[in-house]
């Protein structure tokens, strides 16, 4: 029965092409407009490192203003100071940890013609690479023992190896920053991380650094910090950089790995008992308020995904509702039109459920052709979305489009055309047998 | 009229009009809604920042070499920048509005650290600063240039006068009446600052602050190897000068690379993209779903008109005219737009409810209920026009015919 169905809807869907059209355009938009906004919040609310998520943790510890929490009621600060960095790294009391702020260098290439150029950069520690799963097409990160020296050793992108080297293998090589001269320790494969979960301060989506360096060397060098510096409690007159370090001031993102669920309660414990430690020598005037959040969570706490796309998602659905109601509309008065056909089918001898079998497979072949058209629509939406913040570099990231939300919107299709297709199917069957027979 | 005919009839097929006149109505709240949202947004983008936006660029000097003599280096830069023909001023400064980062403080009304009582951007500029930003003075005077520190210079990391915007003002000193200049706040520490000046208006750096309108300069310079110039150009001259104040640059020193030329017209269109996309996004939404409910109304009357040929050649037979007829399809449209409407009336005012408490965002005007009610009952009735001509259009001799 199933193919003599699927024969009947594919000519009632002929008998009025314009209906049917209008049907299969309404449910296309309807899902195009959802599934576009859909796409770009699945994009924006993803988690590049899922697979570690309950390893990695960011750390919150609070040293903020007694009379004035950093975040209203009681949130901590969102960045560490340079004293609790360095006391917390040393102290090397995770399985690996990692120190680091946004930053940028004056690259040098070779050659008397070459104009020198500036690439964002960020100073970090070793265990950045193998916590965060970095990718290398050459060489690797550099060694703890260079976070201690200071070495003058670099990590390059794939794209700033093949301006400065041609693509070639690098590692070894020399390259000089703002006059001195680095050591190339590794390339870093194809890596963009969307979110960028480790720093989601000042931008979430721009592209990752082009250039890791030692952290220490960073520090000691006093590069300047192009992320964000917040201070609650002045800096003594004249103190200088040594005053700077040594302030209240936040402005370094620390994470730890931590490897199972006890590591991490001995890791809080450890927060916990550094924090009262300090709180004896005059720092940390708030209650105690230590915070490590998993990658997700971090990302959630800091409101990665934009408001307004929640506000488009809202009306998105609402605007999907409408399509659908008017799909029901048109279904409704196509059911009528036939109530001729489906009396005399009943009187026939077709019981309740083979009409409603019958019509749900004719809905669900409009749902399928809607569903289709709807994923034409989306990659439509999503060309739109991408026109219109073409100033942004990164919007790329975000109007991609994968198998599971094409599946998503085929999906969401077919159960809008079914749902929308119950009324009116019910309408139908309940159609008295012969009562449209008579003349009229 | 033949409203209760009308009614009647369509009492008797509840569901199929029940649907439009739902549609209609959700089809209103999306739009009402929508139609706040872009108002709000227009009315963001359409605030002055304050400076002349026209004829202002922005662009930085970064020097990569150690030891560079960065005090003399700037000041070189600025008697270039503000000799060029065309310039009006140049200032070397962190930040400008529109920008999108930069500097802000929290201030205090009493020495010392405590609760902060308001928030500013701050701009640390020169003497020049002011007619640079091209900013409206309207009470107090320009810092003089003894008043200008360097950093280097003085121990006193803030300097001790300031020129402030008519918001931060008010702000700061909300029961206060007369002029502002005199009075003094602090930052976070014992050394007061003085108001030298008010300014009308000079946008924070951050469009999306909401303290936006807060921001005052700060006659303090700071040696960097990272130095920002912001120049203002005679009308009509930005591009011309902008290109060669970059070469100029680029060529008197090697030291240095020049980059972040930018300007301020470019700095408000990426500052406001996203709002701007907003707007383009809903009124696409708008656009399209009053189409969809034109055409699923369009649908929905023709199939009615197919359904009741016959009764309609009988009412023809009977005497009606054709106008009666279209006043019959019309009425009934209009009977069920007005359902749909003030029900969405209701829906459009509870989704924004909901929105204003899930969003930051304003709650909409009143009158963009009734604009959107006469927008809708327009469209239901040109929607309905041509199927309700097609239905006068049936002649009278049907009736005679069976079925």
């Amino acid at each position: 029965m199933f193919r003599y169905y699927l024969k009947l809807g594919t000519l009632s869907i002929r008998a009025n092409p314009v209906l049917s059209a209008l049907m299969v355009a309404a449910i296309a938009v309807g899902i195009g407009a959802c599934m576009t906004i859909v796409t770009v919040r699945h994009v924006m609310s993803g988690n590049p490192i899922e697979h570690k998520d309950s390893q990695l943790y960011h750390v919150q510890v609070d040293n903020w203003n007694p009379d004035d929490p950093y975040d209203d009621p009681d949130g901590a600060p969102v960045q560490v100071t340079y004293l609790d960095a360095k006391a917390l790294f040393d102290a090397n009391r995770a399985f690996r940890q990692t120190t680091s702020f946004k930053t940028a260098r004056v690259v040098q290439p070779d050659g008397e013609d070459a104009r020198p150029f500036q690439e964002d950069s960020r100073a970090t520690t070793a265990d950045f690479f193998p916590m965060f799963d970095v990718p290398f097409q050459f060489g690797s990160g550099w060694d703890r023992s260079s976070d201690e020296t200071q070495e003058r050793v670099v990590v390059l992108s794939k794209e700033l190896n093949e301006k400065l080297f041609g693509g070639e293998d690098s590692v070894g090589r020399a390259l000089m920053l703002n006059d001195e001269p680095y050591r190339v320790s590794g390339v870093i494969d194809t890596w963009n991380p969307v979110p960028k979960y480790y720093d989601v301060n000042n931008n979430p989506f721009e592209d990752p650094a082009q250039l890791f360096l030692p952290f220490s060397l960073a520090v000691a060098n006093s590069f300047d910090n192009n992320g964000n510096t917040s201070c609650w409690k002045p800096i003594p007159d004249g103190a200088g950089r040594e005053g700077f370090l040594n302030s209240e001031c936040i402005w370094i993102q620390m994470w730890v790995e931590l490897q199972n669920a006890s590591a991490k309660q001995d890791y809080m414990n450890f927060l916990d008992a550094y924090v009262e430690e300090q709180k004896l020598l005059g720092r940390f005037p708030r209650p105690l308020n230590n915070h490590l959040r998993t990658p997700s969570e971090w990302m959630e706490y800091n409101e990665v995904v934009d408001e307004d796309v929640d506000v488009l998602l809202g009306l998105a659905v609402l605007f999907l509702t409408v399509c659908l109601l008017n799909t029901i509309g048109l279904l409704l008065a196509k059911a009528m039109r036939r109530s001729k056909d489906t009396s005399l089918r009943r009187a026939l001898g077709a019981s309740k459920t083979e009409l409603f079998k019958q019509h749900v497979i004719e809905a669900g072949m409009i749902g399928m052709a809607g569903g289709l058209l709807g994923v034409g629509m989306t990659w439509l939406g999503l060309r739109g979305i991408e026109n219109i913040f073409v100033e942004y570099d990164f919007i790329q990231h975000l109007v991609r489009m994968d198998w599971s939300m094409v599946m998503l919107a085929v999906a969401l299709a077919i159960a809008s055309a079914l749902g929308a297709a119950l009324y009116p199917t019910w309408r139908t069957c309940n159609i008295t047998p012969a009562s449209h027979l008579r003349l009229q | 009229m033949e409203f209760g005919p009308i009614w009647r009839a369509m009492m008797r097929n509840k569901g199929g009009y029940l649907l439009i006149a739902l549609q209609i109505a959700v089809t209103m709240a999306v739009m009402v809604n929508a139609i706040a949202i872009m108002q709000e947004r227009s009315i963001k983008m359409a605030r002055p920042s304050g400076i002349d936006e026209a004829n202002t660029f922005s662009l930085v000097s970064v020097g990569f070499k150690p030891d560079m003599e960065e005090k003399a280096l700037i000041q070189e830069d600025l008697d270039l920048l503000r000799n060029l023909p065309g310039v009006v001023n140049a200032v070397e400064t962190n930040s400008f509005p529109l920008r999108q980062g930069g500097w802000s403080e929290g201030l205090h009304r009493e020495p010392g650290v405590g609760k902060s009582v308001s928030s500013s951007a701050i701009y640390f500029v020169d003497e020049h600063g002011l007619e640079t930003f091209a900013l409206n003075l309207i009470d107090g005077k320009n810092f003089s240039p003894e008043q200008v520190v360097w950093d280097s210079d003085s121990d006193d990391f803030w300097p001790a006068t300031v020129i402030i915007t008519q918001a931060l003002a008010e702000d700061l000193y909300p029961d206060h009446e007369g002029s502002y200049v005199g009075k003094a706040f602090w930052f976070n520490d014992d050394n007061p600052a003085n108001i030298v000046g008010v300014v009308e208006t000079l946008q924070a750096p951050w469009p999306t602050w909401t303290g936006v309108e807060r921001s005052m300069l700060v006659p303090l310079r700071r040696e960097s190897e990272f130095a920002r110039y912001v120049v203002r150009t005679e009308p009509g001259y930005r591009d011309e000068v902008l290109a060669e104040a970059e070469e100029l640059l680029s060529s008197s020193n090697k030291d240095r690379i020049i980059r972040g030329v930018e300007t301020a017209t470019d700095a408000r269109k990426m500052a406001y993209l996203g709002d701007g996309a907003m707007i383009k996004m809903l009124s696409f939404i708008v656009i399209l779903l009053t189409c969809i409910t034109g055409l699923g109304i369009v649908g929905l009357a023709s199939f009615s008109v197919a359904r009741r040929t016959r009764q309609i050649g009988i009412r023809r037979a009977l005497g009606a005219t054709k106008p009666a007829i279209v006043r019959y399809f019309m009425l009934e449209n209009f009977l069920i737009s007005s359902i749909g409407i003030v029900t969405g009336g209701i829906l459009a005012v509870a989704l924004n409810v909901v929105m204003v408490q899930a969003f930051a965002l304003t709650p909409l005007a009143w009158y963009v209920i009734p604009v959107a009610m006469l927008v809708l009952w327009i469209v239901g009735q040109a929607a309905v026009a041509g199927p309700a001509r097609k239905a006068s259009g049936i002649s009278p001799a049907i009736a005679t015919r069976s079925s």
